[in-house]
Formats: C-alpha cells, sequence, structure tokens
C-alpha cells in the first residue's frame, strides 16, 4: 500500500500515545470540569455574573456552558497549543525531520497528517471536556431543563442537544487556534516558544478587545468568536454570531494554516 | 548504469550559499553503479551539506542533483531505492526500535514492514527492539539507522559518519556491515573522517576543501599520480643527494627525518642504485614509502597540493 496523509495521520495520533503532553492536555480537559462541580457543590451556588451562572444549581446542563465561557480565557487554547505548538517543533528538537523526509512521502502529505492530527487533538479535548462536564453536572444538579438565554425553559433532552451543538460551534475558534499553533510550530521550530506564542497570541487579542477606543473591533477578534455558540441558546436561534465567526475565524486560521504550509514545504532541513 | 540508464548520483554545478558562505562550491560529482564512494574532507567543507541536497532535504542555490535521472528536490519519488541518514541518524526517542523502524516501514510503504525482522537481525539489535530508543547508545542507534536505511532495500545508500562515536568492535562491525552491503551490489557512498577506513572500503572518492573538490576518482590513481616517494640511507648522504639531483627520473629530492627522500619510478630507482654504488656512496637503506590515502587526504586539505592537469599530484609530504 502507497503511503499517503492518513498513514501520518494514523502514527501522529499513535507518537500522542506516547507523550506525557497528551495526557497533560487531556487530563486538564478532563480535571476542570470536575473541579469546577467540586467548587460549585460547596458553595451552593454558581458564578452568577456571568451567562447561566446562577442555573448550575438546577440543571447540570449549564456547566459545560460555563466551561466553554472560562475555558475560553486559557485553558482551551493553552490545551489545543500543547500539541498544535508542538507537533512539527518537537521533530526539530528530535532531529527527525530528516528521518521522515527521506522516506517516501511529500512534504505536503506530511504537512497534511499533522495538521489534522493538530486539530483532532483539539477537537477530542473540547469533547472530552464537555461530556465530562455533563456528567459531573448532572451528578450533582440532576439531568434538568435549562433556561435559555432568551429566559424561555428548554428541555433536558434538548438542551443537552444544544450543549453539543455549542460545543460544536466552540470548535471553529479552536480550529483557528491550531492554526496558529501550527505556524508558530513551524516557524519557531522551538515547541516551548510556540506553544507559549500561541497562548500569548490568544491573550493578546483579547487585551485588544477590552482597550478603550478599540471596543468597534470587538466583533472581529478572535477571543470574541468563543462566545458565538450563544446564539444556539437564544429562541429563536440567532445564528448571525455564528455565521461571523465562521468567516472572521477563516481570516485567522487560512493565512496562517497556508503561510505554515508554505514556510515546511520550502525550509531547508539543515538540523533536525 | 540503472535499469532506466541513470546513474546512481550525478551531481553538476552544485552551490550552496548561506548568506556571504558558499558552503557548497560548484560541485561535480558522478558516482556509478557498484561504486563504493568515499566523500572525505574536513569539518566545515560542506560534505554534510553536499549530502542534503542529494538526499532533497536542502534546495541548492544553484546547480542540480540527479538520483537515477531524478530531481530529490522536485519529488520523493526521485529517493526511490534510496537510503540513507545525514549526520547521526535520528528517532523518536518515546518509541521503541520496533515502533520507530515500523513507522519508517509506514512511511515508506510497498511490503517495507515484512522486513522489519530482517533488518533489525542483519544489524543485531532483534533483542533490544522493544526498547525505548532514549535508552540506546549511540552505537545502537548508528545500527538502528542502518536497519531503517535496509527497510527500503536501497540501490544506493548513503552515510554520513557511519561509525563516528562507535567503539572498536562497532567499527569494525559496521566496516564489516558496509563491505557485505557493497558486495551484495549496492552502491554506497559514505562520507568518514576515518580514512583508512574509507581507503580499505572504498574504490573512488571525492575530497572536498572549502566547499571545493580538490580532487575526484579511483583512490589508486590518487596514489599513483602522487608518484612513488622513497627514502634513501648512504654512508656519505651529501653526495647521495647530489647523485639524485643528478639522476634523470629522480625528483622532488629532500631531506626528511635525517633520511633522503625522492620521487622516482622503478627503472630510475635501479639506476640511481647502481650509480650511487659507483660513487662510493654504499646504500644503508632504500626502500619505497607507502603513500596512505590519510597522506594525500591532508596534502590537498591543508598543504599545497593540487591535481596538476597532468593527472599528477604535485606538493605530497608523506
Amino acid at each position: 500500500m502507497n503511503p499517503g496523509v492518513l498513514t501520518v495521520y494514523r502514527w501522529e495520533l499513535r507518537k500522542l500515545r506516547y507523550q506525557k503532553r497528551t495526557y497533560l492536555g487531556l487530563g486538564a480537559a478532563v480535571l476542570v470540569p470536575i473541579l469546577f462541580v467540586i467548587a460549585t457543590h460547596f458553595r451552593h451556588h454558581g458564578p452568577d455574573d456571568v451567562p447561566f451562572g446562577s442555573y448550575v444549581s438546577r440543571s447540570g446542563l449549564a456547566i459545560p456552558l460555563i466551561i466553554l465561557l472560562f475555558g475560553a480565557v486559557w485553558m482551551f487554547p493553552l490545551i489545543t497549543a500543547l500539541v498544535s505548538g508542538d507537533i512539527f517543533a518537537s521533530e526539530d528538537h528530535n532531529g527527525t525531520l530528516k528521518t521522515i523526509l527521506t522516506r517516501s512521502l511529500e512534504r505536503w502529505q506530511i504537512f497534511a497528517g499533522k495538521a489534522l492530527t493538530a486539530a483532532t487533538y483539539g477537537i477530542v479535548a473540547i469533547f472530552i471536556s464537555g461530556t465530562v462536564a455533563v456528567i459531573a453536572g448532572c451528578l450533582q444538579s440532576g439531568f434538568n431543563p435549562l433556561q435559555s438565554l432568551s429566559g424561555t425553559t428548554v428541555s433536558a433532552p434538548k438542551a443537552l442537544g444544544l450543549v453539543y451543538s455549542s460545543l460544536f460551534v466552540y470548535l471553529i475558534p479552536i480550529l483557528s487556534i491550531v492554526c496558529i499553533g501550527l505556524l508558530l510550530s513551524v516557524v519557531t521550530r522551538n515547541s516551548a516558544a510556540a506553544v507559549v506564542g500561541t497562548l500569548m497570541f490568544s491573550l493578546l487579542i483579547q487585551l485588544i478587545g477590552i482597550l478603550p477606543g478599540l471596543t468597534g473591533l470587538q466583533p472581529y477578534l478572535l477571543s470574541t468568536q468563543f462566545n458565538a455558540w450563544q446564539g444556539l441558546l437564544r429562541t429563536p436561534i440567532d445564528w448571525a454570531p455564528i455565521v461571523r465567526a465562521a468567516w472572521v475565524c477563516a481570516l485567522y486560521g487560512v493565512p496562517a494554516l497556508i503561510a505554515a504550509c508554505l514556510v515546511f514545504l520550502r525550509r531547508d532541513v539543515a538540523g533536525g | 548504469m540503472s535499469a532506466h540508464g541513470a546513474v546512481p548520483i550525478e551531481v553538476r554545478g552544485l552551490v550552496k550559499q548561506y548568506g556571504q558562505l558558499r558552503a557548497v562550491d560548484g560541485v561535480d560529482i558522478t558516482i556509478n553503479e557498484g561504486d563504493v564512494y568515499g566523500y572525505l574532507g574536513p569539518n566545515g567543507a560542506g560534505k554534510t551539506t553536499s549530502l542534503r541536497m542529494m538526499l532533497g532535504l536542502i534546495t541548492p542555490t544553484a546547480g542540480s542533483v540527479r538520483l537515477f535521472g531524478r530531481n530529490p528536490i522536485e519529488t520523493v519519488r526521485a529517493l526511490e531505492g534510496v537510503a540513507g541518514f545525514v549526520e547521526a541518524p535520528t528517532f523518536y526517542p518515546y518509541l521503541s526500535g520496533r515502533k520507530n523502524l515500523e513507522l519508517m516501514a509506514a512511511y515508506d510503504g510497498g511490503g517495507a514492514g515484512g522486513r522489519i525482522d530482517e533488518a533489525l537481525e542483519t544489524v543485531e539489535l532483534a533483542d533490544r527492539a522493544k526498547d525505548r530508543v532514549g535508552g540506546y547508545s549511540h552505537g545502537m542507534r548508528q545500527r538502528l539507522g542502518i536497519a531503517g536505511a535496509l527497510l527500503r532495500q536501497p540501490k544506493l545508500l548513503l552515510l554520513d559518519e557511519p561509525a563516528t562515536g562507535l567503539d572498536p568492535a562497532g567499527m569494525r562491525d559496521m566496516r564489516l556491515l558496509i563491505r557485505r552491503l557493497a558486495d551484495e551490489g549496492m552502491t554506497v557512498v559514505l562520507s568518514s573522517h576515518l580514512l583508512a577506513e574509507v581507503e580499505e572500503l572504498c574504490n573512488r572518492v571525492a575530497i572536498v576543501r572549502s566547499g571545493r573538490i580538490v580532487y575526484e576518482g579511483l583512490i589508486a590513481e590518487l596514489k599513483r599520480s602522487a608518484g612513488a616517494v622513497y627514502r634513501l640511507a648512504t654512508t656519505d648522504d651529501e653526495r647521495a643527494i647530489a647523485i639524485c639531483r643528478a639522476q634523470p627520473g629522480i625528483s622532488e629530492v629532500r631531506i626528511e627525518h635525517e633520511h633522503i627522500c625522492f620521487t622516482a619510478d622503478e627503472p630510475a630507482v635501479a639506476e640511481l642504485s647502481q650509480a650511487l654504488v659507483e660513487a662510493g656512496a654504499l646504500i644503508h637503506a632504500l626502500a619505497p614509502q607507502t603513500v596512505t590515502l590519510e597522506d594525500l587526504f591532508f596534502s590537498l586539505t591543508e598543504g599545497t597540493a593540487a591535481v596538476a592537469p597532468d593527472g599528477r599530484l604535485a606538493g605530497i609530504a608523506p
């Protein structure tokens, strides 16, 4: 069988299984919702200043939505960057680029396989975190109806569907973060620099959003797109923020991905 | 020549420029099928950069590389039938030796996975195959690198310093392995600092200095071009020197380590010995000195020696 993108993808996933950082990120994705539920259990109420914060004791389905809100600040960008920022830079660190580039795969195939792997990791982390939050939340507060952002009551099964739909919408900015992580991984050739750089980029974009005089930029900031899922929790559903998230995130992610690919295709492998 | 009629390696006018530094400067090489080819030069001479360009890892600033007629920069298919490593072979330290080979075999395709056991046996790593590469010694990694290359069933093997860091037994084993692969008909390019090893294994060499080839051809031809150097000791060296200088066919007469040294062919030496005896300079010793590849290498890369247009090597100091 001729090797291709799927060969790289399968082996990259297999390699992730052997690396500690994989479990560090996924461990955080599991632990944070559990710790949040434990904290709200002892406080007997949630954070009242955020959407769904006041519902945590009434419906467990509010928990994953609050995790999405808080996770946007640094947790999910960091978890995503752990792999996307490392996936090329670690080849430089181990000196293994020359090992894989002198086999029978074109560079673009290796790039595509790695990019798919980084995206997969981000997707898995979000869904694991969301699922753990749903289970832990329901164990604490029950599988109860949820009040939407418009004030209507949504049945528990429908609310569960909306929670998972929200996770899907949340993937739009996450995939942009993946692309930025890939670019920094290829360009810096340094895992720590790429991971920290991706996180710093995410934080800086958030800071720009709160600077006086720049509030007009807010709809076009990557950080704002992490809230696009809230459109699903309105009655009727507000698609505008979701549509905007799609094209705004594409503006951030696609150029980064193309630049990463071009740099990788053209670079001289003089070291690793 | 290969089945396609193209030689394993054909390099023409290869240049790699890094800013002001010209790491490789107009290299021309032709490596024929069955050659065991030594690629020699001091550190920083541009050997590894050239090998990386041959493997498509670095884009040349100018010139071309053809592997069996195909350009490795344009397509990885040019590496079909080609394997090897530049500098030390590298692996994923958190995977076992076998898993690393499985990855390489998967990236090779074409049934390479079925050759893993055989490759591990060949390099005598079968009993350590399940251990993580992070715990391997340098020698074991070198051997795993060879195993990784063998998975591709190469017709052309490029090895960059394969014996570096090995203990004497490891170096011997590596030498025997390369000899065996060459005997099986594989074309081998060997970049090495171990000149005795190159002299023993290779039939042809390229010697590079500051990015340029200063000699390319048969080792035997290189030695021949240096001429035969003789060492002479007599009862009257002053008179012997004068006779040597006057004798036809004797050249480069000089004193080295209290002996007279000169370059000559065999008939001239026979006539010289007769002339010395007739002049009363009786011979204590008259013996040919072996010019080693090492002598030639240092003369070409450090001294002023150069291959003249007539093919003779001038300025050799054995």
